[in-house]
C-alpha cells in the first residue's frame, strides 16, 4: 500500500505512515463492525436453537438490530456512581476495548495482508490477551459495588488460571511450527495432515490440544458453560453492572472482539489460517482473507452452539478443570509432542 | 539484533485504539448533556443493590483462595516463559535442551503435586 500512496507523490516516510493509519482502520473498523454483525449471529443461532425467531424487527431479518442497540446506548445518560474511583471507573472501559484490538495487529488474513509481520507474533497476542484482565479488575475495584466486586475476583481467577493453560499449548504449536510467526505457522501447516489436508487438527497429537484450546478459549473469553463472572441470578451483570450508555457496550464491544480473535487464533493455529481447508491448487484463486473469515465464522457458530445447548458450569468444577485437568494434560502434551518432535524430526 | 520498527504499527494501532475507545466514552457523555438524557440524582448515583441502602462495605474481606490462585497463576506463567525460547530452538540444542527442560518441567510437577495435596486446588 505505500508504494501506491508514493505514486500520488509522497515521499516514502509520508507513503508509510498514511498506509500504516489506512491499515489499522482497514482492521479496526471493519472489526468493529464484524463484532456488530457476530452478536447479531449470536442471537440468532441461539434463537434458532430454541426454536424462538430472535431479532427480526429492525432492518431486513433485524440485520440492523445491533445497529439500533448501538444507536440507543449510544444516546443514554452515562452514570458514574457517586462512590466509584472515577478515573479508573472511565479508564476500565477504554482500557478493555483497546486490549482487545490492539491484538488484531499481528493476525495475518493474508500471505502479505498482514499490519505487522513481527517474529513473534503468538507471544504478543498472548502478552495483550493477558492484558485483558486489567480491564476487568480495574471496573470491579473502581465501581466500589459489592457485585462487581465478586465478579471481579472471580473473572480474573478464571481467566489466569486458563491462560496457563493456553500458553502450554501454544508451545506445543509452537514446537511443531518452530516460529512464533503467525504466518510461518500458517505456512507449515500446508499440507500436514495426510498430505493434502491443511492444517494441525489431523494431528493425533495436536488434535487433543485442539480441543483444550477450545474449552480454554471458551472460559477465557467467558462464554457459557464458563460465564459465571456474568451470572445474572447471583451477580446481577458482573463486573459492568455499575457501568451505563456506551461504557458498558464498550465491554460487550470487547468481550465480542476477543471471542472473534480467539476464533481467529484457532483458524490460525489448528485449521491453516488463510490457507484453504485442503491444498488443492483451484482452491487457492479464493483469496486467503475469504478463508480466515470463514473459519472464524464457523468457531464462532461452535462458540453460538455451545451457549445455546450447555447449562453453567460451578466454580469450583470450573477451577478443577483448569487446574487439575487442563494444566496436567497440556503438560504432558508439552512433553509428549517434544518427545515427539526429538526422535522423529531433530534425531540427528 | 532485532528490528525495532516492524513494531511501529503497533505504536500506531496502540494510539487509534486507544483514540477510539476514548472517544466512544467521551463522546456519549457530551451528547447526552446535549440531548437533556444527563440529568443525574441521588438514588441514580448509588450504588446497585435490589432495592434497599447496601449494608457492607463493598471492598470487604474475600477468599484467600483469589490469592493462591494468582500466585500458582505467576509460578506456571514464569514456566510457560521459560517453555517459549526453548521451543523455537529445540533443534539447536538437542537432546542436552530437551533433557534440561522435562528435568525442569518433572520439578514444577513435583511443586503442582504439593500444591494439590495440600488441597490449594481445591474450592468447595
Amino acid at each position: 500500500m505505500t508504494e501506491f500512496f508514493q505514486s500520488l507523490g509522497m515521499n516514502y516516510e509520508w507513503a508509510w505512515f498514511v498506509a500504516t493509519i489506512a491499515g489499522i482502520l482497514l482492521i479496526a473498523l471493519p472489526l468493529m463492525l464484524g463484532v456488530a454483525m457476530i452478536i447479531y449471529m449470536d442471537r440468532k443461532v441461539w434463537a434458532a436453537i430454541n426454536l424462538r425467531r430472535g431479532p427480526n424487527v429492525v432492518g431486513p431479518f433485524g440485520l440492523l438490530q445491533s445497529f439500533a442497540d448501538g444507536l440507543k446506548v449510544f444516546l443514554q445518560e452515562t452514570i458514574i456512581p457517586s462512590a466509584a474511583n472515577k478515573g479508573l471507573f472511565i479508564i476500565a472501559p477504554i482500557l478493555t476495548f483497546t486490549v482487545a484490538l490492539l491484538a488484531w495487529a499481528v493476525i495475518p488474513f493474508g500471505p502479505e495482508a498482514v499490519l505487522a509481520d513481527i517474529n513473534v507474533g503468538l507471544l504478543y497476542i498472548f502478552a495483550v490477551s493477558s492484558l485483558g484482565v486489567y480491564g476487568v479488575v480495574i471496573s470491579g475495584w473502581a465501581s466500589n459495588s459489592k457485585y462487581p466486586f465478586f465478579s471481579a475476583m472471580r473473572a480474573s481467577a478464571q481467566m489466569i488460571s486458563y491462560e496457563v493453560s493456553i500458553g502450554f499449548i501454544m508451545v506445543c504449536v509452537v514446537l511443531w511450527a518452530g516460529s512464533f510467526n503467525l504466518n510461518e505457522i500458517v505456512l507449515a501447516q500446508k499440507g500436514h495432515g495426510l498430505g493434502f489436508v491443511n492444517g494441525y487438527f489431523f494431528n493425533i497429537l495436536l488434535f487433543p490440544i485442539f480441543v483444550m484450546f477450545f474449552i480454554s478459549a471458551l472460559a477465557e473469553t467467558q462464554r457459557v458453560p464458563f460465564d459465571l463472572t456474568e451470572a445474572e441470578s447471583e451477580l446481577v451483570a458482573g463486573y459492568q453492572t455499575e457501568y451505563s450508555s456506551m461504557s458498558f457496550a464498550l465491554f460487550w464491544l470487547g468481550e465480542y472482539a476477543n471471542i472473534l480473535l480467539m476464533c481467529a487464533l484457532m483458524s490460525i493455529l489448528f485449521f491453516g489460517g488463510w490457507l484453504p481447508p485442503v491444498d488443492w491448487e483451484p482452491l487457492y484463486v479464493v483469496p486467503g482473507i475469504v478463508w480466515l473469515l470463514g473459519k472464524i465464522v464457523f468457531f464462532f457458530f461452535m462458540f453460538s452452539w455451545v451457549m445455546a445447548t450447555v447449562p453453567r458450569y460451578r466454580y469450583d468444577q470450573l477451577m478443577r478443570l483448569g487446574w487439575k485437568v487442563f494444566l496436567p494434560l497440556s503438560l504432558f502434551f508439552v512433553f509428549a509432542v517434544s518427545g515427539w518432535l526429538m526422535l522423529t524430526r531433530f534425531a540427528a | 539484533m532485532v528490528d525495532l520498527t516492524q513494531y511501529l504499527p503497533i505504536l500506531l494501532f496502540l494510539g487509534v485504539a486507544v483514540g477510539l475507545s476514548a472517544l466512544f466514552v467521551f463522546l456519549p457523555m457530551g451528547v447526552s448533556r446535549l440531548t437533556g438524557a444527563h440529568n443525574p440524582d441521588a438514588e441514580k448515583l448509588s450504588e446497585y443493590e435490589c432495592g434497599f441502602p447496601a449494608f457492607e462495605e463493598p471492598r470487604d474481606r474475600f477468599d484467600v483462595r483469589f490469592y493462591l490462585i494468582a500466585i500458582l497463576f505467576i509460578v506456571f506463567d514464569l514456566e510457560a516463559a521459560f517453555l517459549f525460547p526453548w521451543a523455537v530452538s529445540l533443534d539447536l540444542t538437542g537432546w542436552p535442551g530437551w533433557i534440561t527442560m522435562m528435568t525442569f518441567l518433572v520439578e514444577l510437577l513435583i511443586g503442582l503435586a504439593y500444591v494439590w495435596k495440600k488441597g490449594a486446588l481445591d474450592w468447595e
